[in-house]
């Protein structure tokens, strides 16, 4: 019998938001433990695209994204490491009338929250982003947004939450979980653990821990199909999406163009995930039509990751409706790499407060109404 | 657009061919794919139309065993489905049968195939030194191609550096070209040498005997050194150099404009990684390598493994894996059992796998060359990272394996896809974590297995 690790919060999963909680609550002065299935940022916080974007989220999201981009612009000092951001600007493109008019009505939503977008009209885009192609008619410039490496952030959090005296147990799966009079016991092959609250940040993961409680989350598993071409001049500056969303693109330094758009396949229950090539091969030309100048690069890799995706898109983040000293953070719905700074200070003052002044409400894990029997691996 | 097999073969190399030739015998008809103009592999390269030259000044004493190969293709033009020019860039196997993806004229298309043999080859394990990426400088493989291909030498002054029977071959075949190596150079330490010597002699195969002439200090009229412990590629916008260190210490410099450099072979095995078969360490070559028994079968039901592709064992081996995985597929979709031929050649196999054993034994890797590598010197030439780099890495960010070492540093994330570096990745994760190369595991294969231009989506072909 191994004995029982005991600490104040134990999180489950060390994606971006996991391990940012760490952080936060260990500054707090809390004891820490975090669990991860993998390596810390190995799944969706780490193979995602890298974009940093506020525009064209969900409104609901704009204030948890407002908050997150605030914490962007210091997370290389705070952090001690360079994660590559840098506030290239987002830019969404229209290829119709319906497409600016979309963009102008979203343009007065965001101002409300006080993310400024500037419109971009025929004539201007030729003149000043003239290596867009010509199915681009218009765009909205979201100037502050940008892009970062997703695979150094998740495990920069995780680096600074050892540094602070966390608890990180990398490659340790969660087999058992349960609420106690006192707290939380988790299992994870021989490692025992009591805690008075839990973090459930599990990414595709979250959805059967959640379930261990009561919590019933139709969470589904997304795959995205990435891919990247050999470095190539570089012309791209901001990272660029499109109205419908079929691809999106952005370009490093080094002038390697990341892109992608669809989905890949895979069975998440092996946490095994592959590009599709019809898909790929779909993407290909689509970038080809978005900046022309590419048109002769060389694909070198594709990939794909796992994250868990909601019916409406939205995350879960909050209270367990059911299990008190339960918080869940995870169903980004392959968005979650921009708001995972904030979504971890934002579970830190749950743990500690109770409460946080960002708007949570819309994120409840009971908005489903998903019934008890629910299946939550499919 | 899709189409559907039965058997598709990978690679027209000496197993790949083979593999044809056998099931062509039993009217099998199998699809053999390779990425070449024409048949023969890496080792049987033949010049491209308009090039041709006698095989003897291009295969040396192997030019009977080209030409064997060589002539089984066109012979076989009715009884085989053969795709030259053809790239197999990826390939996944889903409900018992193979998806590949294949790209021909920058044109894609898929195809379904029940089993399917994989026999991709091998490439150089590339090992930096500084001053490796100075234009002049080649993989010995690269020195053999133009050679084979164009009947063109690297260089004027060409000095040949390698840690294998690669290296007294190349040395020959540069002689009979016309072209004196200014140096040959040997990188094995002599104790390694000396240990597997009893392994080797009475071994009749030819790279036996090419590999212990290196031992008599001159080679033909070209000057030979062994044990050398350290090279340097001099010069400042290409190759005007090399000054390499010998087994004494003293450091000798001399002039050259052509730098051929190998240290051993390791297998194109990327295809094997994605149609999902497992791999193990081997110990003695020190390398992963798919799982397959001497049957040919990998832990993949459905698919054989065969050649250097699996793991390095030469043309000779090559050959007679081909047959015999194509026997293998043969008895296991209910056709022929030949036992007798079987029987023959599992011996015969098993006879190339000790000669290999003595072979990589005498001429380990020289990984010990990285001990002393400088920090400036690029081990990933794709995106640029420098040693320095990668160790600090490792202090600072703690990976201990391959992939995450990717992840933080890019190396092995571009253009070759960590064919030519990511070994060398995993022997400084080893070093700086208790030696251990498996802990330091191996770089998951991603598609395309080779670059694949964007208008290659554009032209999708018709296989009618």
């Amino acid at each position: 019998m191994s004995a029982t690790v005991n600490c104040d919060v134990a999180i489950i999963g060390g994606g971006t938001a996991g391990c940012a909680a760490a952080v936060h609550l260990k500054r707090a002065g809390m004891t820490v433990m975090l669990i991860e299935r993998d390596r810390c940022g190995a799944a969706a916080s780490g193979v995602n695209f890298g974009g940093v974007r506020q525009q064209g989220r969900n409104p609901l999201e704009l204030p948890l994204a407002r908050r997150s981009r605030a914490i962007w612009s210091g997370l290389n000092e705070f952090l001690g490491e360079d994660t590559e951001f840098t506030a290239t600007g987002h830019m969404k493109l229209a290829r119709s009338d319906a497409d600016m008019a979309e963009l102008e009505a979203y343009a007065a939503i965001a101002r409300e929250h006080g993310l400024e977008l500037q419109m971009i009209g025929r004539n201007a885009i030729r003149a000043q982003y003239p290596w867009f192609g010509e199915k681009v008619i218009g765009a909205s410039l979201a100037a502050m947004d940008g892009q970062a490496n997703p695979r150094v952030v998740a495990p920069a959090y995780a680096r600074l939450a050892r540094r602070l005296g966390v608890d990180v147990r990398e490659q340790t799966t969660v087999t058992a979980a349960r609420r106690t009079e006192r707290g939380f016991e988790i299992e994870a092959g021989a490692l025992k653990v009591a805690s008075k609250q839990l973090i459930n940040s599990a990414g595709m993961g979250a959805a059967k821990i959640a379930a261990l409680f009561g919590d019933m989350v139709p969470l589904t598993a997304m795959m995205p199909n990435m891919i990247v071409t050999e470095p190539l001049p570089h012309i791209l500056v901001q990272s660029t999406g499109v109205c419908g969303g079929d691809v999106y693109a952005r370009q490093i330094p080094r002038g390697n163009v990341i892109f992608g758009g669809g989905r890949g396949f895979g069975d998440w229950e092996q946490w095994r995930s592959r590009p599709s090539t019809p898909v790929t091969l779909g993407a290909m030309p689509k970038l080809v039509d978005l900046v022309p100048a590419f048109r002769d690069a060389l694909v070198i890799r594709s990939w794909s990751g796992i994250d868990g995706e909601t019916p409406d898109k939205l995350p879960v983040i909050g209270h367990s409706p059911t299990t008190p000293g339960l918080f869940h953070g995870f169903g980004f719905s392959g968005a979650g790499f921009q708001l995972g700074p904030a979504v971890g200070e934002v579970l830190a003052e749950l743990v500690i407060n109770g409460e946080t002044p960002t708007p949570i409400q819309a994120f409840r894990a009971d908005r489903f109404g998903a019934p008890a029997s629910l299946d939550v691996s499919r | 657009m899709s189409e559907a097999v039965k058997i598709a073969i990978v690679g027209a190399g000496p197993a790949g061919v083979r593999a044809a030739q056998t099931l062509a015998r039993e009217g099998l008809k199998p699809v053999l794919l390779d990425e070449a103009m024409k048949s023969g592999g890496q080792i049987y390269r033949q010049p491209p139309d308009g090039a041709e030259r006698p095989g003897a000044e291009i295969y040396g004493l192997e030019a009977k065993k080209a030409a064997a190969i060589h002539a089984i293709v066109p012979a076989l033009a009715a009884d085989i489905d053969y795709r030259p020019r053809t790239l197999t860039w990826n390939i996944v196997a889903a409900d018992g049968r193979f998806k590949l993806d294949l790209m021909r004229d920058d044109a894609v298309s898929t195809m379904t195939a029940d089993r399917v043999i994989l026999a991709t080859g091998a490439v150089d394990r590339a090992l930096p030194f500084p001053g490796w990426t100075l234009p002049g400088v080649f993989t010995l493989g690269a020195a053999q191609i133009a050679l084979k291909s164009q009947g063109v030498a690297i260089g004027r002054r060409v000095a040949l550096i390698g840690a294998g029977p690669l290296l007294p071959l190349i040395v020959t075949q540069y002689m009979a070209a016309g072209v004196d190596p200014v140096v040959a150079l040997d990188v094995t330490p002599f104790a390694a040498k000396i240990a597997a010597w009893r392994g080797l002699i009475n071994q009749p195969a030819t790279a036996a005997k090419g590999a212990l002439y290196l031992l008599k200090g001159r080679f033909g009229g070209v000057k030979t050194q062994s044990g050398v412990r350290a090279i340097r590629a001099l010069g400042d916008s290409r190759v005007a150099g090399l000054a390499y260190t010998t087994a004494d210490g003293c450091e000798h410099t001399i002039e050259c404009d052509g730098i051929g450099a190998s240290f051993g072979l390791r297998s194109e095995s990327q295809l094997a990684d994605l149609a999902g078969g497992r791999f193990e360490f081997d110990q003695v070559s020190g390398q992963w390598q798919p799982v397959r028994d001497i049957s040919g079968r990998s832990s993949v039901s459905g698919l054989y493994l065969a050649g250097d592709g699996a793991a390095i064992g030469g043309a000779d081996a090559a050959e007679l894996a081909g047959e015999r995985a194509a026997l293998s597929l043969l008895a296991d979709q209910g056709g022929t059992v030949h036992e007798m031929r079987i029987r023959k050649l599992d011996r015969a196999l098993a006879r190339q796998a000790r000669f290999r054993r003595a072979l990589e034994a005498a001429y380990p890797f020289p990984s010990h060359m990285l001990d002393d590598l400088a920090d400036d010197t690029i081990v990933c030439r794709c995106e640029g990272v420098t040693a320095g780099t990668i160790r600090k890495t490792i202090a600072e960010r703690g990976p201990t394996e391959v992939n995450r070492l990717k992840a933080f540093t890019r190396s092995g994330m571009g253009r070759c896809q960590g064919r030519m570096c990511a070994h060398v990745g995993a022997e400084l994760l080893a070093r700086a974590n208790g030696g251990d190369l498996v802990a330091a595991g191996r770089q998951r294969a991603q598609a395309p297995v080779k670059p694949l231009p964007l208008p290659a989506a554009l032209n999708v072909e018709d296989p009618t």
